[in-house]
């Protein structure tokens, strides 16, 4: 898949920009403060509808207008459209393919990309809750059911929660709390559907995200992918999260209802004294692992950068594999700044393959020339004429 | 801002449910100005609702006697009960003609973040309906959502008994649908949901 064209209306400093694109990489080069981040957020926010820099829509709307429009004609399997979405400062957003109106939830479906920030560094460094939002969203694109058990499952969280809170403020008794057998149950059944699933998904990524640093660092130092799963490290009572669950290990539906089961029996009084869900997704992780040590805490910021971007690339391959509409198109925001020029010649040679691949840089000679066969300059939200 | 008893009527209307402030504005103006429309009718329906209306002692639908029709009708067969949420669910199922058996109306469903528990419901009344065995199934027809379920969970724990059929309403894709258009978390279920065809 790749995007042939590009318009912004209102889109942060974009007062009307258009763009042709072509096949391969694209340089967008700009000094800082230009908006080529901006571009290529509002590419990303096409696909994820979201940003990945800040939680509301709002801030994409232009200053002093009331909607920003994003309108992309994309390109695959010989098949065209034009897909489009109105960012608005006030109320819901719309979207529109070939022009005719669509849910907006639905627009990911025309639109796949996988975008690489800086931001992303947190991915390694961060909490947790980034960790698991990047394997659900990956997660959801493979298997889109899983939006709606992963909302029940919050709701149920959410639902439960409440319940136990009421019980500690009225001293309701254990036995008398009939209906929190009703959510338990609830709760096991989404919480083993989304354990099960996303123990296959880093099953099937921890091979590419070893592949991927492989490659950007030209050595292997065993970038790895685990599990940490609040309903088995509470039975262990174990301190090594990487200890309970192997790197391949796919884990069941009824196993994970087994274990969860377990666990949430074992953690009951200290839940009714809390008044919290203490296990379950919500509370899970996910382990990087490299050289056999927990990549948090231990890696360099070299290293940690390399595993983000290898998480992308790697989340990138999995769809391109699965997807019969061709591959994401690969967007790389400041990526090559904080690489060393024998790992920008890596990246160079491993992104090479994808159908379009978009890439922002402050510095022109920071990127390798063969990245840099097209060159787009972006001034003040404009796009500036070569020479 | 409207002056004194027009204001006030605006500011009533939108608090219905339902209606927004220039709803409301339309509606008021409507009465206020419209001489067909019969203010007096309207009123006598809005001041006897309360007092006339309640719930039937049997099955909690909305009636103005002691019990509702359907309750008294002697040629429903009193083997089948089936337990809905709200009122307006007897009247969904009522369309379908299809079910000849008495209602339970529950009022609700369990959702602890609206404060709704087991208590709150008429469960206790549904026991007792089930007490002297003459009812040998029980439908649940809860809402298929999250506290649809939980209830529906709920119930068919506490029933569980002898010479009782619990069933559920099947969930999944709509009839007279296309397949296309159903979104992918229906479509998904109803896959997990799927039936082997018998022959």
């Amino acid at each position: 898949m790749r995007v042939t064209h590009v318009e912004l209306k209102d889109f942060r400093n974009y007062k009307g920009l258009t763009l042709e694109l072509a096949a391969g990489p694209t340089l967008i080069v700009g000094s800082n403060g230009q908006g080529k981040t901006n571009l290529v957020e509002a590419l990303g926010f096409l696909s994820t509808l979201g940003s990945h820099r800040v939680s509301t829509d709002h801030a994409m709307v232009r200053q002093s207008t009331d909607a920003a429009i994003v309108r992309v004609r994309l390109e695959h399997n010989e098949r065209k459209f034009l897909a489009e979405v109105q960012i608005n400062r006030s109320g819901a957003n719309r979207a529109q393919i070939n022009r005719s109106v669509i849910r907006t939830r639905e627009l990911p479906r025309y639109f796949s990309s996988v975008l690489f920030a800086p931001e992303d560094l947190a991915l390694v460094r961060g909490e947790p809750s980034g960790r698991r939002r990047f394997i659900d969203e990956l997660l959801v694109l493979r298997s889109p059911r899983f939006s709606g058990v992963m909302s029940d499952y919050e709701r149920v969280v959410k639902q439960r929660n409440m319940l136990l809170k009421s019980a500690r403020a009225s001293g309701v008794r254990d036995a008398q709390l009939s209906t929190l057998d009703v959510w338990d149950e609830r709760l096991v059944a989404f919480g083993a559907e989304i354990i099960s699933a996303r123990s296959a998904l880093v099953a099937d990524l921890s091979p590419e995200v070893s592949l991927a640093y492989e490659r950007i660092v030209g050595a292997d130092h065993g970038a790895s992918l685990a599990n940490s799963l609040s309903i088995i490290s509470r039975q262990d009572d174990s301190e090594s999260a990487v200890a309970t669950s192997a790197v391949g290990e796919i884990i069941s539906v009824a196993d994970a209802t087994a274990a969860f089961t377990a666990a949430l029996a074992s953690v009951r009084k200290a839940e009714r004294d809390r008044a919290i869900t203490l296990v379950g997704p919500h509370r899970d992780d996910l382990i990087f692992g490299l050289n056999g040590l927990p990549a948090r805490g231990y890696a360099s910021h070299g290293e940690s950068w390399s595993f983000a971007l290898a998480l992308k690339l790697a989340s990138a391959e999995l769809l391109r594999r699965d997807s019969s509409a061709g591959d994401p198109v690969l967007i790389l925001d400041d990526v090559f700044a904080e690489l060393d020029q024998s790992r920008r010649e890596r990246l160079a040679t491993s992104i090479a393959g994808f159908e379009q691949v978009l890439i922002t840089a402050a510095v022109f000679g920071d990127v390798p020339a063969e990245l840099a066969a097209n060159v787009v300059r972006i001034s003040a939200g404009e796009v500036i004429d070569d020479e | 801002m409207y002056d004194g008893i027009v204001q006030e009527l605006i500011d009533e209307l939108g608090r219905l449910p339902g209606i927004g402030p220039k709803s409301a504005q339309r509606i008021a103006f409507h009465i206020l100005q419209t001489e067909s429309f019969d203010v007096r009718r309207l009123a006598e329906l809005l001041n006897d609702i309360r007092d006339k209306v309640h719930f039937c002692a049997i099955c909690g639908n909305v009636t103005e006697h002691d019990t509702c029709s359907i309750c008294r009708d002697a040629r429903r067969s009193p083997a089948t009960i089936c337990v809905v949420e709200e009122a307006k669910d007897v009247v969904a199922i009522e369309r379908t003609r299809e079910f000849h058996g008495l209602y339970h109306v529950l009022g609700g469903a369990i959702s602890p973040i609206d404060g709704i528990g087991p208590d709150q419901l008429r469960i206790k009344q549904l026991l007792g309906r089930l007490a002297d065995g003459v009812v040998t199934e029980v439908i649940i027809a809860t809402d298929p959502n999250l506290e649809g379920e939980a209830t529906a969970t709920y119930l068919t724990r506490l029933l569980v008994q002898p010479n009782l059929r619990i069933s559920r309403l099947a969930s999944g894709l709509p009839v007279g649908g296309d397949l296309e258009y159903a979104d992918e978390v229906t479509l998904g279920r109803a896959f997990e949901g799927r039936r082997t065809i018998d022959n």
